[in-house]
Protein backbone atom coordinates (compact mmCIF):
# COMPACT_ATOMS: atom_id res chain seq x y z
CA UNK A 1 0.00 0.00 0.00
CA UNK A 2 2.69 2.41 1.13
CA UNK A 3 4.74 1.48 -1.91
CA UNK A 4 1.82 2.03 -4.24
CA UNK A 5 1.32 5.60 -2.98
CA UNK A 6 4.81 6.57 -4.11
CA UNK A 7 4.84 4.27 -7.13
CA UNK A 8 1.88 5.83 -8.97
CA UNK A 9 3.26 9.40 -9.14
CA UNK A 10 6.80 8.14 -9.78
CA UNK A 11 5.51 6.00 -12.66
CA UNK A 12 3.42 8.83 -14.13
CA UNK A 13 6.13 11.50 -13.88
CA UNK A 14 8.75 8.97 -14.97
CA UNK A 15 6.80 8.04 -18.09
CA UNK A 16 5.65 11.54 -19.03
CA UNK A 17 8.57 13.66 -17.82
CA UNK A 18 11.74 11.56 -17.55
CA UNK A 19 11.30 9.11 -20.45
CA UNK A 20 10.49 11.97 -22.87
CA UNK A 21 13.99 13.33 -22.18
CA UNK A 22 15.51 10.01 -23.23
CA UNK A 23 13.40 10.06 -26.39
CA UNK A 24 14.52 13.66 -26.96
CA UNK A 25 18.16 12.58 -26.58
CA UNK A 26 17.61 9.70 -29.00
CA UNK A 27 15.95 11.83 -31.67
CA UNK A 28 18.72 14.43 -31.38
CA UNK A 29 21.10 11.74 -32.71
CA UNK A 30 18.90 10.64 -35.58
CA UNK A 31 18.99 11.73 -39.16
CA UNK A 32 16.30 14.07 -40.48
CA UNK A 33 14.21 12.61 -43.31
CA UNK A 34 11.21 13.50 -45.38
CA UNK A 35 8.97 10.93 -43.79
CA UNK A 36 6.28 10.48 -41.16
CA UNK A 37 7.68 11.06 -38.51
CA UNK A 38 10.44 13.16 -40.09
CA UNK A 39 13.50 11.25 -38.87
CA UNK A 40 15.22 7.91 -39.49
CA UNK A 41 15.41 5.22 -36.78
CA UNK A 42 18.65 4.90 -34.81
CA UNK A 43 18.47 1.12 -34.72
CA UNK A 44 17.96 -0.93 -37.80
CA UNK A 45 17.53 -4.71 -37.86
CA UNK A 46 17.92 -6.26 -41.26
CA UNK A 47 19.19 -9.72 -42.34
CA UNK A 48 20.29 -10.48 -38.80
CA UNK A 49 22.54 -7.42 -38.66
CA UNK A 50 21.87 -4.70 -36.15
CA UNK A 51 22.99 -1.28 -37.36
CA UNK A 52 23.17 1.62 -34.98
CA UNK A 53 23.36 4.92 -36.80
CA UNK A 54 24.43 7.57 -34.30
CA UNK A 55 24.25 10.81 -36.19
CA UNK A 56 26.23 13.66 -34.64
CA UNK A 57 25.33 15.86 -37.58
CA UNK A 58 22.65 17.79 -35.73
CA UNK A 59 25.09 18.90 -33.02
CA UNK A 60 27.79 19.72 -35.57
CA UNK A 61 25.19 21.75 -37.43
CA UNK A 62 24.53 23.78 -34.25
CA UNK A 63 28.21 24.78 -34.11
CA UNK A 64 28.46 25.61 -37.80
CA UNK A 65 25.67 28.17 -38.03
CA UNK A 66 26.49 31.13 -35.72
CA UNK A 67 22.73 31.72 -35.26
CA UNK A 68 22.56 29.01 -32.63
CA UNK A 69 25.52 30.09 -30.49
CA UNK A 70 24.36 33.71 -30.68
CA UNK A 71 20.83 32.69 -29.66
CA UNK A 72 22.07 30.75 -26.63
CA UNK A 73 24.28 33.64 -25.53
CA UNK A 74 21.55 36.20 -26.15
CA UNK A 75 18.96 34.11 -24.23
CA UNK A 76 21.26 33.77 -21.24
CA UNK A 77 22.01 37.52 -21.37
CA UNK A 78 18.34 38.52 -21.62
CA UNK A 79 17.37 36.07 -18.85
CA UNK A 80 20.23 37.24 -16.58
CA UNK A 81 19.47 40.95 -16.99
CA UNK A 82 15.74 40.33 -16.47
CA UNK A 83 16.52 38.29 -13.34
CA UNK A 84 18.59 41.13 -11.85
CA UNK A 85 15.85 43.65 -12.66
CA UNK A 86 13.21 41.36 -11.12
CA UNK A 87 15.38 41.02 -8.01
CA UNK A 88 15.82 44.80 -7.72
CA UNK A 89 12.05 45.30 -7.78
CA UNK A 90 11.08 42.12 -5.95
CA UNK A 91 13.45 42.44 -2.98
CA UNK A 92 12.07 45.73 -1.59
CA UNK A 93 8.53 44.46 -2.13
CA UNK A 94 9.19 41.19 -0.30
CA UNK A 95 11.03 43.10 2.44
CA UNK A 96 8.16 45.50 3.08
CA UNK A 97 5.55 42.71 3.01
CA UNK A 98 7.62 40.66 5.51
CA UNK A 99 7.90 43.71 7.79
CA UNK A 100 4.23 44.71 7.43
CA UNK A 101 1.84 44.25 10.38
CA UNK A 102 0.66 40.65 10.63
CA UNK A 103 -2.96 41.37 9.64
CA UNK A 104 -1.93 43.16 6.45
CA UNK A 105 0.61 40.57 5.23
CA UNK A 106 -2.02 38.13 3.96
CA UNK A 107 -3.66 40.78 1.80
CA UNK A 108 -0.35 42.04 0.38
CA UNK A 109 0.81 38.49 -0.44
CA UNK A 110 -2.50 37.79 -2.08
CA UNK A 111 -2.07 40.94 -4.23
CA UNK A 112 1.29 39.57 -5.37
CA UNK A 113 -0.12 36.13 -6.19
CA UNK A 114 -3.37 37.20 -7.86
CA UNK A 115 -1.79 38.24 -11.20
CA UNK A 116 -0.06 34.85 -11.30
CA UNK A 117 -3.52 33.24 -11.42
CA UNK A 118 -4.58 35.49 -14.28
CA UNK A 119 -3.64 34.23 -17.71
CA UNK A 120 0.07 34.59 -18.49
CA UNK A 121 -0.73 34.97 -22.20
CA UNK A 122 -3.25 37.75 -21.59
CA UNK A 123 -0.88 39.58 -19.25
CA UNK A 124 1.82 39.58 -21.94
CA UNK A 125 -0.81 40.65 -24.48
CA UNK A 126 -1.74 43.64 -22.28
CA UNK A 127 1.73 45.10 -22.91
CA UNK A 128 1.13 45.20 -26.68
CA UNK A 129 -1.70 47.68 -26.10
CA UNK A 130 0.44 49.68 -23.69
CA UNK A 131 3.65 49.82 -25.72
CA UNK A 132 2.65 50.03 -29.40
CA UNK A 133 3.13 53.20 -31.46
CA UNK A 134 -0.46 54.41 -30.95
CA UNK A 135 -0.71 52.59 -27.63
CA UNK A 136 -1.76 53.77 -24.21
CA UNK A 137 1.68 54.89 -22.94
CA UNK A 138 2.56 56.81 -26.11
CA UNK A 139 -0.89 58.44 -26.23
CA UNK A 140 -0.55 59.55 -22.62
CA UNK A 141 2.97 60.93 -23.12
CA UNK A 142 1.93 62.74 -26.31
CA UNK A 143 -1.14 64.22 -24.59
CA UNK A 144 0.98 65.52 -21.68
CA UNK A 145 3.51 66.87 -24.16
CA UNK A 146 6.58 65.02 -22.88
CA UNK A 147 7.29 63.73 -26.40
CA UNK A 148 6.32 64.91 -29.91
CA UNK A 149 6.96 61.59 -31.63
CA UNK A 150 5.71 58.22 -30.38
CA UNK A 151 8.50 56.18 -28.78
CA UNK A 152 9.39 52.85 -30.35
CA UNK A 153 8.93 50.42 -27.46
CA UNK A 154 7.14 47.38 -28.88
CA UNK A 155 9.22 44.83 -30.78
CA UNK A 156 12.40 45.75 -28.94
CA UNK A 157 14.58 43.95 -26.37
CA UNK A 158 13.32 46.51 -23.84
CA UNK A 159 9.77 45.15 -24.24
CA UNK A 160 11.09 41.61 -23.70
CA UNK A 161 12.84 42.62 -20.45
CA UNK A 162 9.67 44.35 -19.31
CA UNK A 163 7.54 41.32 -20.18
CA UNK A 164 9.80 38.91 -18.28
CA UNK A 165 10.07 41.12 -15.18
CA UNK A 166 6.32 41.61 -15.23
CA UNK A 167 5.26 37.99 -15.59
CA UNK A 168 7.90 36.43 -13.33
CA UNK A 169 7.82 38.97 -10.46
CA UNK A 170 5.63 36.76 -8.19
CA UNK A 171 8.14 33.88 -8.54
CA UNK A 172 10.84 36.21 -7.16
CA UNK A 173 8.79 37.74 -4.34
CA UNK A 174 7.41 34.50 -2.84
CA UNK A 175 10.71 32.74 -1.97
CA UNK A 176 12.20 36.08 -0.84
CA UNK A 177 9.23 36.65 1.42
CA UNK A 178 9.58 33.10 2.79
CA UNK A 179 13.17 33.72 3.97
CA UNK A 180 12.68 37.35 5.03
CA UNK A 181 9.62 36.57 7.16
CA UNK A 182 11.59 33.89 9.05
CA UNK A 183 14.35 36.39 9.85
CA UNK A 184 14.82 36.86 13.59
CA UNK A 185 14.01 40.49 14.46
CA UNK A 186 16.26 40.25 17.56
CA UNK A 187 19.30 39.99 15.27
CA UNK A 188 18.40 43.31 13.65
CA UNK A 189 17.87 44.93 17.08
CA UNK A 190 21.19 43.55 18.30
CA UNK A 191 22.95 44.94 15.26
CA UNK A 192 21.35 48.36 15.81
CA UNK A 193 22.16 48.31 19.54
CA UNK A 194 25.79 47.64 18.73
CA UNK A 195 25.81 50.85 16.74
CA UNK A 196 25.37 49.65 13.15
CA UNK A 197 23.53 52.03 10.88
CA UNK A 198 20.43 50.67 9.05
CA UNK A 199 22.39 50.36 5.79
CA UNK A 200 25.16 48.40 7.52
CA UNK A 201 22.65 46.14 9.27
CA UNK A 202 20.99 45.44 5.94
CA UNK A 203 24.24 44.59 4.17
CA UNK A 204 25.79 42.53 6.98
CA UNK A 205 22.75 40.83 8.55
CA UNK A 206 19.56 40.92 6.46
CA UNK A 207 21.04 40.37 3.01
CA UNK A 208 23.34 37.41 3.90
CA UNK A 209 20.52 35.69 5.82
CA UNK A 210 18.10 36.11 2.93
CA UNK A 211 20.58 34.70 0.41
CA UNK A 212 18.72 31.34 0.03
CA UNK A 213 15.61 33.28 -0.98
CA UNK A 214 17.64 35.41 -3.40
CA UNK A 215 19.10 32.30 -5.05
CA UNK A 216 15.77 30.42 -5.17
CA UNK A 217 13.85 33.41 -6.55
CA UNK A 218 16.55 34.21 -9.11
CA UNK A 219 16.66 30.62 -10.39
CA UNK A 220 12.85 30.44 -10.57
CA UNK A 221 13.00 33.46 -12.90
CA UNK A 222 16.23 32.72 -14.80
CA UNK A 223 15.60 29.08 -15.77
CA UNK A 224 12.22 29.43 -17.50
CA UNK A 225 13.22 32.84 -18.91
CA UNK A 226 16.11 31.28 -20.88
CA UNK A 227 13.66 29.11 -22.81
CA UNK A 228 10.86 31.68 -22.99
CA UNK A 229 8.92 31.66 -26.25
CA UNK A 230 5.66 33.62 -25.80
CA UNK A 231 7.26 36.87 -24.56
CA UNK A 232 9.80 37.29 -27.39
CA UNK A 233 7.15 36.16 -29.91
CA UNK A 234 4.67 38.84 -28.83
CA UNK A 235 6.87 41.68 -27.54
CA UNK A 236 10.28 41.11 -29.16
CA UNK A 237 11.43 42.35 -32.55
CA UNK A 238 13.16 40.69 -35.48
CA UNK A 239 16.50 41.36 -33.75
CA UNK A 240 15.51 39.61 -30.53
CA UNK A 241 17.37 36.31 -30.52
CA UNK A 242 16.07 33.75 -28.07
CA UNK A 243 16.69 30.02 -28.15
CA UNK A 244 13.05 29.17 -27.33
CA UNK A 245 11.99 30.88 -30.57
CA UNK A 246 14.75 29.09 -32.49
CA UNK A 247 13.54 25.71 -31.22
CA UNK A 248 9.92 26.62 -32.05
CA UNK A 249 10.84 27.62 -35.61
CA UNK A 250 12.99 24.51 -36.19
CA UNK A 251 10.03 22.38 -35.19
CA UNK A 252 7.01 24.19 -36.60
CA UNK A 253 8.47 26.01 -39.64
CA UNK A 254 11.44 23.92 -40.77
CA UNK A 255 9.90 20.65 -39.51
CA UNK A 256 13.44 19.55 -38.59
CA UNK A 257 12.68 17.48 -35.50
CA UNK A 258 16.23 16.15 -34.92
CA UNK A 259 17.78 19.65 -34.93
CA UNK A 260 14.96 20.92 -32.66
CA UNK A 261 15.77 18.01 -30.30
CA UNK A 262 19.49 18.84 -30.36
CA UNK A 263 18.68 22.51 -29.57
CA UNK A 264 16.58 21.31 -26.62
CA UNK A 265 19.29 18.95 -25.31
CA UNK A 266 21.91 21.71 -25.37
CA UNK A 267 19.43 23.99 -23.58
CA UNK A 268 18.97 21.37 -20.85
CA UNK A 269 22.78 21.19 -20.48
CA UNK A 270 22.99 24.99 -20.21
CA UNK A 271 20.26 24.92 -17.52
CA UNK A 272 21.64 21.90 -15.61
CA UNK A 273 23.78 24.03 -13.28
CA UNK A 274 21.04 26.57 -12.37
CA UNK A 275 18.56 23.69 -11.82
CA UNK A 276 21.04 21.87 -9.53
CA UNK A 277 21.55 25.13 -7.61
CA UNK A 278 17.80 25.55 -7.16
CA UNK A 279 17.39 21.94 -5.97
CA UNK A 280 20.14 22.44 -3.39
CA UNK A 281 18.65 25.62 -1.96
CA UNK A 282 15.18 24.06 -1.85
CA UNK A 283 16.42 20.84 -0.22
CA UNK A 284 18.21 22.88 2.48
CA UNK A 285 15.15 25.03 3.09
CA UNK A 286 13.11 21.85 3.41
CA UNK A 287 15.37 20.54 6.17
CA UNK A 288 14.98 23.65 8.28
CA UNK A 289 11.92 23.71 10.57
CA UNK B 1 16.94 53.19 2.20
CA UNK B 2 14.49 55.25 4.13
CA UNK B 3 11.00 54.01 4.77
CA UNK B 4 9.39 56.51 2.42
CA UNK B 5 11.52 55.36 -0.51
CA UNK B 6 10.75 51.71 0.31
CA UNK B 7 7.06 52.44 0.47
CA UNK B 8 7.20 54.23 -2.89
CA UNK B 9 8.97 51.25 -4.48
CA UNK B 10 6.27 48.92 -3.19
CA UNK B 11 3.46 51.15 -4.44
CA UNK B 12 5.22 51.42 -7.81
CA UNK B 13 5.56 47.62 -7.83
CA UNK B 14 1.87 47.06 -7.28
CA UNK B 15 0.94 49.69 -9.89
CA UNK B 16 3.29 47.88 -12.30
CA UNK B 17 1.55 44.56 -11.51
CA UNK B 18 -1.99 45.82 -11.92
CA UNK B 19 -1.92 48.70 -14.46
CA UNK B 20 -1.70 46.41 -17.53
CA UNK B 21 -4.56 44.25 -16.24
CA UNK B 22 -6.72 47.30 -15.54
CA UNK B 23 -5.93 48.71 -19.00
CA UNK B 24 -7.13 45.45 -20.61
CA UNK B 25 -10.44 45.69 -18.77
CA UNK B 26 -11.02 49.41 -19.51
CA UNK B 27 -10.28 49.14 -23.22
CA UNK B 28 -12.50 46.08 -23.60
CA UNK B 29 -15.39 48.57 -23.36
CA UNK B 30 -13.96 50.76 -26.11
CA UNK B 31 -16.11 51.06 -29.22
CA UNK B 32 -13.17 51.50 -31.60
CA UNK B 33 -11.57 48.54 -33.37
CA UNK B 34 -8.24 50.27 -32.76
CA UNK B 35 -8.52 49.15 -29.12
CA UNK B 36 -6.16 51.74 -27.62
CA UNK B 37 -7.76 54.84 -29.18
CA UNK B 38 -10.83 55.61 -27.09
CA UNK B 39 -13.95 56.46 -29.09
CA UNK B 40 -16.80 55.73 -26.69
CA UNK B 41 -18.23 53.17 -24.30
CA UNK B 42 -19.60 50.00 -25.85
CA UNK B 43 -20.17 46.36 -24.94
CA UNK B 44 -20.34 45.27 -28.56
CA UNK B 45 -17.08 43.28 -28.47
CA UNK B 46 -18.59 41.02 -25.82
CA UNK B 47 -21.42 40.31 -28.26
CA UNK B 48 -18.93 39.62 -31.07
CA UNK B 49 -17.02 37.30 -28.77
CA UNK B 50 -20.07 35.25 -27.86
CA UNK B 51 -20.97 34.88 -31.55
CA UNK B 52 -17.48 33.71 -32.59
CA UNK B 53 -17.79 29.93 -33.20
CA UNK B 54 -14.00 29.42 -33.34
CA UNK B 55 -13.51 30.93 -29.88
CA UNK B 56 -16.51 29.13 -28.37
CA UNK B 57 -15.41 25.77 -29.78
CA UNK B 58 -11.87 26.23 -28.51
CA UNK B 59 -13.14 27.37 -25.10
CA UNK B 60 -15.18 24.18 -24.77
CA UNK B 61 -12.15 22.02 -25.62
CA UNK B 62 -10.01 23.97 -23.13
CA UNK B 63 -12.56 23.57 -20.33
CA UNK B 64 -12.78 19.80 -20.89
CA UNK B 65 -8.98 19.45 -20.96
CA UNK B 66 -8.50 21.65 -17.89
CA UNK B 67 -11.15 19.77 -15.90
CA UNK B 68 -9.65 16.35 -16.58
CA UNK B 69 -6.05 17.51 -16.16
CA UNK B 70 -6.85 19.23 -12.85
CA UNK B 71 -8.53 16.09 -11.46
CA UNK B 72 -5.58 13.89 -12.47
CA UNK B 73 -3.06 16.41 -11.13
CA UNK B 74 -4.83 16.65 -7.76
CA UNK B 75 -4.91 12.86 -7.29
CA UNK B 76 -1.27 12.42 -8.39
CA UNK B 77 -0.23 15.45 -6.35
CA UNK B 78 -1.89 14.09 -3.21
CA UNK B 79 -0.17 10.72 -3.63
CA UNK B 80 3.22 12.35 -4.25
CA UNK B 81 2.85 14.74 -1.30
CA UNK B 82 1.81 11.86 1.00
CA UNK B 83 4.86 9.86 -0.04
CA UNK B 84 7.21 12.84 0.38
CA UNK B 85 5.85 14.16 3.69
CA UNK B 86 4.60 11.06 5.52
CA UNK B 87 6.71 8.12 4.50
CA UNK B 88 10.03 9.15 6.00
CA UNK B 89 13.02 8.13 3.94
CA UNK B 90 12.29 5.68 1.17
CA UNK B 91 14.04 4.45 -1.93
CA UNK B 92 13.28 6.73 -4.82
CA UNK B 93 12.53 9.72 -2.59
CA UNK B 94 15.22 11.84 -4.21
CA UNK B 95 13.92 10.74 -7.60
CA UNK B 96 10.35 11.70 -6.73
CA UNK B 97 11.51 15.00 -5.20
CA UNK B 98 13.39 15.85 -8.38
CA UNK B 99 10.52 14.72 -10.61
CA UNK B 100 8.05 17.06 -8.90
CA UNK B 101 10.42 20.07 -8.85
CA UNK B 102 11.87 19.94 -12.36
CA UNK B 103 8.62 20.58 -14.31
CA UNK B 104 8.12 23.78 -12.28
CA UNK B 105 11.08 25.47 -13.92
CA UNK B 106 11.74 23.48 -17.10
CA UNK B 107 11.16 25.72 -20.16
CA UNK B 108 7.84 24.87 -21.78
CA UNK B 109 9.33 24.40 -25.25
CA UNK B 110 11.43 21.52 -23.89
CA UNK B 111 8.50 19.84 -22.09
CA UNK B 112 6.29 20.24 -25.18
CA UNK B 113 8.82 18.93 -27.69
CA UNK B 114 9.94 15.97 -25.56
CA UNK B 115 6.35 14.91 -24.80
CA UNK B 116 5.42 15.10 -28.46
CA UNK B 117 8.42 12.94 -29.38
CA UNK B 118 7.36 10.44 -26.70
CA UNK B 119 3.81 10.27 -28.05
CA UNK B 120 5.08 9.75 -31.60
CA UNK B 121 7.52 7.04 -30.44
CA UNK B 122 4.79 5.29 -28.42
CA UNK B 123 2.43 5.49 -31.38
CA UNK B 124 5.00 3.83 -33.62
CA UNK B 125 5.84 1.11 -31.12
CA UNK B 126 2.46 0.35 -29.49
CA UNK B 127 -0.19 2.13 -31.54
CA UNK B 128 -1.03 4.26 -28.50
CA UNK B 129 -2.18 7.03 -27.91
CA UNK B 130 -3.34 6.82 -31.56
CA UNK B 131 -2.50 10.29 -32.82
CA UNK B 132 -2.70 13.57 -31.00
CA UNK B 133 -5.76 15.21 -29.54
CA UNK B 134 -7.60 15.79 -26.29
CA UNK B 135 -5.98 12.88 -24.46
CA UNK B 136 -2.41 13.93 -25.24
CA UNK B 137 -3.10 17.51 -24.06
CA UNK B 138 -4.71 16.17 -20.87
CA UNK B 139 -1.67 13.98 -20.16
CA UNK B 140 0.73 16.88 -20.77
CA UNK B 141 -1.24 19.29 -18.59
CA UNK B 142 -1.75 16.74 -15.81
CA UNK B 143 2.02 16.21 -15.72
CA UNK B 144 3.04 19.81 -15.05
CA UNK B 145 -0.15 20.40 -13.03
CA UNK B 146 0.98 17.62 -10.67
CA UNK B 147 4.20 19.50 -9.92
CA UNK B 148 2.27 22.61 -8.86
CA UNK B 149 -0.34 20.56 -6.96
CA UNK B 150 2.41 18.91 -4.90
CA UNK B 151 3.75 22.32 -3.78
CA UNK B 152 0.32 23.39 -2.52
CA UNK B 153 -0.67 20.06 -0.90
CA UNK B 154 2.76 19.48 0.64
CA UNK B 155 2.66 22.87 2.40
CA UNK B 156 -0.67 22.02 3.97
CA UNK B 157 0.31 18.46 4.87
CA UNK B 158 3.41 19.64 6.76
CA UNK B 159 1.20 22.00 8.78
CA UNK B 160 -1.41 19.34 9.61
CA UNK B 161 -1.53 18.06 13.19
CA UNK B 162 -0.36 14.46 13.08
CA UNK B 163 -1.68 13.61 16.53
CA UNK B 164 -5.25 13.40 15.22
CA UNK B 165 -4.17 10.74 12.73
CA UNK B 166 -2.25 8.92 15.43
CA UNK B 167 -5.31 9.03 17.69
CA UNK B 168 -7.44 7.47 14.94
CA UNK B 169 -4.78 4.78 14.48
CA UNK B 170 -4.68 4.08 18.21
CA UNK B 171 -8.44 3.72 18.19
CA UNK B 172 -8.02 0.94 15.65
CA UNK B 173 -8.66 2.64 12.32
CA UNK B 174 -6.82 1.08 9.43
CA UNK B 175 -4.40 3.30 7.40
CA UNK B 176 -6.83 3.70 4.47
CA UNK B 177 -9.65 4.63 6.83
CA UNK B 178 -7.41 7.17 8.62
CA UNK B 179 -6.47 8.69 5.27
CA UNK B 180 -10.06 9.09 4.05
CA UNK B 181 -11.66 10.06 7.37
CA UNK B 182 -8.95 12.23 8.95
CA UNK B 183 -6.17 13.25 6.55
CA UNK B 184 -8.28 14.02 3.50
CA UNK B 185 -10.81 16.33 5.27
CA UNK B 186 -7.87 18.19 6.81
CA UNK B 187 -6.32 18.60 3.38
CA UNK B 188 -9.56 19.71 1.72
CA UNK B 189 -8.72 23.44 1.39
CA UNK B 190 -5.34 22.60 -0.15
CA UNK B 191 -6.93 20.07 -2.50
CA UNK B 192 -9.37 22.70 -3.77
CA UNK B 193 -6.54 25.23 -4.16
CA UNK B 194 -4.37 22.66 -5.97
CA UNK B 195 -7.22 21.69 -8.30
CA UNK B 196 -7.93 25.33 -9.13
CA UNK B 197 -4.24 26.04 -9.74
CA UNK B 198 -3.88 23.04 -12.08
CA UNK B 199 -7.13 24.07 -13.80
CA UNK B 200 -6.03 27.69 -14.42
CA UNK B 201 -2.54 26.62 -15.55
CA UNK B 202 -4.07 24.22 -18.06
CA UNK B 203 -6.50 26.87 -19.26
CA UNK B 204 -3.53 29.18 -19.86
CA UNK B 205 -1.00 26.99 -21.64
CA UNK B 206 -0.10 27.79 -25.25
CA UNK B 207 3.34 26.33 -25.79
CA UNK B 208 2.96 22.74 -24.58
CA UNK B 209 -0.52 22.40 -26.13
CA UNK B 210 0.80 23.64 -29.49
CA UNK B 211 3.23 20.72 -29.56
CA UNK B 212 0.88 17.95 -28.45
CA UNK B 213 -2.44 19.12 -29.97
CA UNK B 214 -3.82 18.12 -33.34
CA UNK B 215 -5.49 20.54 -35.79
CA UNK B 216 -8.85 19.28 -34.54
CA UNK B 217 -8.12 19.99 -30.90
CA UNK B 218 -7.05 23.64 -30.87
CA UNK B 219 -7.34 25.04 -27.35
CA UNK B 220 -8.51 28.54 -26.43
CA UNK B 221 -5.02 29.94 -25.64
CA UNK B 222 -3.81 28.66 -29.02
CA UNK B 223 -6.62 30.59 -30.75
CA UNK B 224 -5.91 33.71 -28.69
CA UNK B 225 -2.19 33.45 -29.45
CA UNK B 226 -2.76 33.23 -33.19
CA UNK B 227 -5.07 36.27 -32.98
CA UNK B 228 -2.77 38.47 -30.91
CA UNK B 229 0.32 37.68 -32.99
CA UNK B 230 -1.32 39.88 -35.59
CA UNK B 231 -1.73 42.72 -33.08
CA UNK B 232 -4.33 43.88 -30.59
CA UNK B 233 -7.88 42.63 -30.99
CA UNK B 234 -10.93 44.09 -29.19
CA UNK B 235 -12.43 40.60 -28.91
CA UNK B 236 -9.39 39.37 -27.02
CA UNK B 237 -9.74 42.31 -24.62
CA UNK B 238 -13.34 41.31 -23.94
CA UNK B 239 -12.28 37.70 -23.43
CA UNK B 240 -9.45 38.82 -21.12
CA UNK B 241 -11.91 40.76 -18.99
CA UNK B 242 -14.12 37.68 -18.59
CA UNK B 243 -11.07 35.55 -17.70
CA UNK B 244 -9.80 38.14 -15.19
CA UNK B 245 -13.24 38.35 -13.55
CA UNK B 246 -13.53 34.56 -13.27
CA UNK B 247 -9.99 34.08 -12.01
CA UNK B 248 -10.32 36.83 -9.42
CA UNK B 249 -13.45 35.19 -8.03
CA UNK B 250 -11.86 31.73 -7.99
CA UNK B 251 -8.61 33.03 -6.46
CA UNK B 252 -10.43 34.95 -3.75
CA UNK B 253 -12.44 31.82 -3.01
CA UNK B 254 -9.37 29.57 -2.74
CA UNK B 255 -7.46 32.17 -0.71
CA UNK B 256 -10.41 32.36 1.65
CA UNK B 257 -10.42 28.55 1.90
CA UNK B 258 -6.74 28.26 2.73
CA UNK B 259 -6.75 31.29 5.04
CA UNK B 260 -9.72 29.97 7.00
CA UNK B 261 -7.73 27.61 9.21
CA UNK B 262 -4.23 28.88 8.75
CA UNK B 263 -2.87 32.41 8.96
CA UNK B 264 -1.13 34.00 5.99
CA UNK B 265 -0.26 31.18 3.62
CA UNK B 266 2.99 30.23 2.05
CA UNK B 267 3.70 28.98 -1.42
CA UNK B 268 1.44 29.45 -4.38
CA UNK B 269 -1.75 28.52 -2.60
CA UNK B 270 -2.18 32.00 -1.19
Amino acid sequence: MKRLVALVPVAWLGLFFLVPFLVLLKISFSEPAIAQPPYLPLLDWADGILTIALNLGNYIFLTEDPLYLLSYLSSVKIAAISTVLTLLLGYPMAYVIARAPEHRRGLLLMLVILPFWTSFLLRVYAWIGLLKANGIVNNALLAVGVIDQPLVMLQTDFAVYLGIVYTYLPFMILPLYATLSKLDADLLDASADLGARPGTTFLTVTLPLSLPGVVAGSMLVFIPAVGEYIIPALLGGPGTLMIGSVLWNEFFLNRDWPVAAAVAIVMVLVLALPIALLRRVQAREGERP
Amino acid sequence: MSHTVLRLVVIAGFVFLYAPIVSLVIYSFNESRLVTVWSGFSTKWYGELLRDPQILGAAWISLKVAFLAACLATVLGTLAATALVRHGRFRGQTLLGGLVTAPLVMPEVIIGLSLLLLFVALDNALGWPGGRGLSTIVIAHATFGTAFAVVVIQARMVALDRSVEEAAQDLGARPLRVFFDVTLPGLAPALVAAWLLAFTLSLDDVVIASFVASPGSTTLPMVIFSKVRLGVSPEVNALATLVIATVSILALFSAWLSARRRGAGSGLSG
